[in-house]
């Protein structure tokens, strides 16, 4: 080995990088994911905000707050439940953390069944993509691209803790998974905070 | 987040109090849903509210107030920039309204 080499294989960990910000890379990977997601949610609220606003006849058809109260009430529920088995997973307690991770995932179910039956009922009432009974059209292509691109990420979040909670009860994934799906799952809540007021709370009806 | 971590950031006590406030400030919002006032009043009123859910969101259950402040600084500067300049185009949402003619 030339001296050269000797130096640098010497030297090696001064030429080494370690994580970035220090975190483990899953972790670093996911949250650069929310930063880009957070974007995609804020550029279609600012666009249905700038819709509602340079619209004369913009309908406001939710007459009962029952059904988004319990949503919210459901959706925040599950983050919880996902930080305990955050922290059962933390504690080595596998059988909880998997148990909890559970109990979110039939919460996140439960946040879909209720979204999709409000759905439903809202397009018996004769809304759809193009029209509706009440106003302008474009009040249904908004209303429906952000709760279904919410309800996408929600269906995904729900397959994520199925397949992951599966995973590390088999010993396949381990608690930093789970940390880094809880992320996942808590940036879901978060984007639902601000749906509810600014789609369904300013648009009840007077 | 190691065990150690985890008692730093409080045990599941602190969880539960930052759940309660977040379910007292959503239904704070849907309360102010309900106000006899201006819809913008009620805009920045329910984004203010929004906003502070948020951040305890970020800070306690996604654990960005326990990380590196480097880390925590990168997520928010970034993040608030960009929804920063998100907002530039909001006096041209009104021009349909106003009557303003098109740019030619």
């Amino acid at each position: 080995m030339s001296q050269a080499d000797s130096t640098l294989e010497g030297h090696a960990t001064g030429l080494s990088v370690g994580p970035a910000f220090s975190i483990p890379t899953k972790k670093f990977a996911m949250w650069l994911f929310i930063i880009a997601d957070t974007m995609t949610f804020a550029a279609c609220l600012v666009a249905y905000g700038f819709l509602r606003n340079g619209s004369t006849d913009w309908p406001r058809p939710f007459h009962s707050i029952t059904n988004v109260a319990v949503m919210t009430f459901i959706l925040l529920s599950s983050s919880l439940t996902m930080l305990i088995g955050l922290r059962a997973a933390r504690a080595g307690d596998k059988a909880g953390a998997f148990r909890w991770t559970m109990i979110t995932a039939v919460l996140g179910i439960l946040f879909m069944l209720l979204h999709i039956r409000e759905w439903v009922g809202l397009i018996h009432e004769g809304m759809t993509l193009f029209k509706n009974p009440w106003g302008t059209g474009l009040f249904g292509a908004s209303f429906f691209s952000i709760t279904g691109l919410h309800l996408s990420h929600v269906t995904g979040g729900v397959i994520s803790l199925l397949v992951v909670g599966v995973r590390y009860k088999g010993g396949r994934y381990n608690a930093d998974d789970i940390e880094v799906l809880g992320l996942y799952w808590h940036f879901v809540d978060l984007v639902w905070m601000f749906v509810v007021p600014l789609v369904y709370l300013l648009n009840l009806a007077r | 987040m190691t065990t150690a971590e985890a008692s730093k950031s409080g045990g599941i006590g602190k969880d539960l109090v930052v759940y309660i406030c977040l379910l007292a400030l959503a239904g704070f919002q849907f309360a102010l849903a309900f106000e006899n006032i201006d819809t913008s009043q009620l805009l920045v009123r329910m984004l203010a509210v929004a906003i502070v859910e948020a951040g305890l969101a970020v800070m306690f259950f996604m654990h960005l107030g326990t990380e590196k402040r480097g880390f925590a600084l990168f997520v928010l500067v970034f993040t608030i920039f960009v929804l920063l300049t998100l907002q530039y185009g909001w006096t041209d949402s009104t021009r349909m309204v106003v009557g303003a003619p098109f740019s030619k």
